[in-house]
């Protein structure tokens, strides 16, 4: 079938994106030296998560192709979620 | 159009001779061939080996074999059965010859890939068996590697960990390549819901495949890890946790009883409309009800861990799921006992063993309720009762489907007929030993049996004598069965292009198909 819409996307905003990449990494080292109690884990993990955002997003197309793709990875995620949350039914005592 | 002067995929003449145009060949049904011998070979060894066992169990004490070969013997049995068997059984077979064909394509999206999961299978297997021929002894873990065993004891378990490793990517390339093919090679007109529901089991199994088998990837490499560098992820020594791992292992291990019955279903749901003579009954029910399998799936791991020590919350909400996910299997079974009523039934060998799987796989699916509930599982748990259960679901379903769809689409894969008095004999003696092997099994375990062990008390001595007797019928069976396939494939009378009237694409193209399947790609109205 058509493969014919691929959006090309600018040096610029790849550019951008890496750089984010590269703050934000710095960002999440520094972080290590602030004391956050238990919320560090879900400090780090925003982090992280928002790094993937932008990866997932930009650099590997889901902003600009069809929407069923990114439907799929947001059920993976979802599906993964799940799992976490019920392993940790038995931890959370 | 004139299809009888394409050559078929059996005669069809390539870039490569002999035995290289079919290892390096990229056509999905000779990849199809490839995993079947692999598999039967598999499968025979395996199977011989459930024999051994039943033989060593006829009598208290030792009979053929002492604990410690008892124990390697019945960790190969399950590792091969497993990870060689039944895991990549029907997808990689059936799937593989008939997936694409059913969609009406020409081969899968990524043909290459494909040949790519055939290799990395066989890799997997050789480093796997090879284990049993390494110095030491062979793995004694069973085949569910439970930490910290699994890590402390001398034997050869290394290579089996990599082996499963290994095989893991076979699987979850396959599963990729079959949700791509299925989105974009569906032939134009065939909508989602237009779809056979074999592809539609597939697609169920494929996510499965590709989501949870990287999980059991990750922790056989944290086994080996921890066996190689002592890590402590497991080791409660070394503030590892035990119980973690059997979370690990069954968040993939409980989808994948879903990797080998949702296929299994698929079929049973090709062979029953096509021997009834009647649409299937609650076509989108099926469909949905595959879905949420394989969606609901994800979620019930920890029934096998009920009694390793898990919060009450833990087991109130995975006994509560475990119940959740027998409904949509309910409906399956109601919808295919549906499609029976009224059908002009035609009583041939897939239609036996479609018929026998309902039998087996009910008895399978109501025991699996037995153990899903919490206080019955405490008696019940690492009893022979298990055993007899995951053999009624895992055999009984798996194994009966596959005979099922072997039979039924025999003569498309080889273009020629099976001697039928032979195939129904082989039936009905291999269902008969089937259910005399297992079902005392049931009474052993609510007796107190526990599975695992070379010996008994002697109370259990009559209820063996049955089940071990019942595996010796089993075996005669599967012979007479594996016998007049193979002996009909190369010189059984020449198949119609359609024997039974089917209805699917399979149907209206040659048998044996031509290589790319199809001259012109079918229109769906
Ligand atoms: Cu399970």
């Amino acid at each position: 079938m058509e493969n014919s819409e691929h959006k090309i996307v600018s040096f610029k905003t790849y550019g951008l994106v890496l750089l984010a990449l590269i703050v934000l990494t710095l960002f999440s080292v520094y972080i290590t030296q602030l004391d956050f109690g238990n919320l560090g884990i879900v400090v780090a993990l925003s982090i992280a998560g928002l790094k993937s955002v932008l990866v997932f997003s930009i650099f590997m197309h889901l902003l600009y192709d069809k929407k069923m793709y990114a439907l799929m990875v947001v059920g993976v995620l979802v599906v993964m979620t799940i799992v976490l949350i019920i392993t940790f039914l038995d931890y959370g005592y | 159009m004139d299809k009888s002067n394409l050559p078929n995929y059996l005669e069809h003449k390539g870039k490569y001779k002999g035995i290289f145009a079919w290892i390096f060949s990229t056509d999905h049904k000779r990849i199809g061939l490839l995993y079947l011998y692999a598999i039967m070979a598999f499968f025979v060894v395996a199977a011989i080996l459930g024999l051994l066992m039943k033989f060593e169990l006829i009598a208290p004490g030792k009979t053929i074999m002492e604990a410690k070969a008892y124990n390697a013997v019945f960790t190969l049995h399950g590792i091969t059965m497993i990870f060689l068997v039944v895991v990549p059984g029907i997808p990689a077979i059936l799937g593989n010859f008939f997936l694409p064909i059913l969609i009406g394509a020409k081969d899968v999206f990524y043909p290459k890939l494909n040949l790519l999961s055939w290799w990395l299978y066989m890799l997997g297997a050789v480093i796997a068996l090879s284990s049993q021929f390494m110095n030491g002894a062979s793995p004694d873990t069973g085949w569910t590697f439970y930490a910290p065993y699994s890590f402390q004891t001398q034997s050869n378990v290394l290579p089996a960990l990599i082996g499963a490793f290994i095989l893991g990517f076979s699987s979850i390339l396959t599963g990729l390549n079959f949700i791509v093919t299925m989105h974009r090679l569906r032939a134009p007109g065939m909508k989602w819901m237009k779809m056979p529901l074999f592809p539609w089991t597939l697609y169920g199994t494929s996510w499965i495949q590709l989501l949870a088998t990287p999980v059991v990837g990750i922790t056989l490499l944290m086994v080996v890890a921890e066996k190689v560098l002592s890590i402590g992820f497991f080791d409660p020594a070394l503030g590892g946790d035990p119980i973690l791992y059997q979370h690990l292992f069954w968040i993939y291990s409980h989808p994948a009883v879903y990797i080998m019955i949702l296929p299994a279903m698929g079929v049973i749901s090709e062979v029953i409309p096509a021997f009834a003579k009647k649409k299937i009954f609650g076509y989108n029910a099926i469909v949905l009800s595959t879905m949420l399998i394989a969606f609901v799936g994800y979620f019930v791991w920890g029934h096998h861990m009920f009694t390793a020590g898990m919060s009450e919350t833990s087991l109130f909400a995975f006994s509560f799921l475990t119940f959740i996910v027998a409904i949509p299997s309910a409906i399956k079974i109601f919808n295919w006992l549906a499609t029976l009523y009224k059908g002009s039934i035609m009583l041939r060998t897939p239609m036996y063993w479609a018929v026998s799987f309902l039998f087996v796989f009910m008895i399978g699916g109501l025991t699996g309720m037995v153990l899903g509930a919490l206080s019955t599982n405490v008696h019940l748990h690492d009893t022979a009762f298990v055993v007899a259960h995951f053999h009624f679901i895992v055999f009984g379903g798996l194994g009966f489907a596959f005979f099922a769809g072997i039979h039924y689409w025999f003569p498309k894969i080889f273009g020629k007929m099976y001697d039928e008095a032979w195939a129904n004999t082989g039936w009905i003696i291999f269902f008969m030993g089937f259910l005399t092997l297992y079902f005392p099994m049931f009474l052993l375990g609510i007796q107190g049996m526990p599975r695992r062990y070379y010996d008994y008390v002697p109370e259990f001595h009559f209820t063996n004598i049955i089940s071990s007797f019942g595996a010796f019928i089993m075996i005669a069976g599967l012979t007479v069965i594996l016998i007049n396939l193979f002996k009909s494939a190369k010189r059984g009378e020449k198949a119609e292009m359609n024997p039974w009237g089917g209805k699917s694409l399979e149907w209206t193209i040659p048998s044996p198909p031509p290589l790319e399947n199809f001259e012109d790609i079918p229109e769906i109205k």
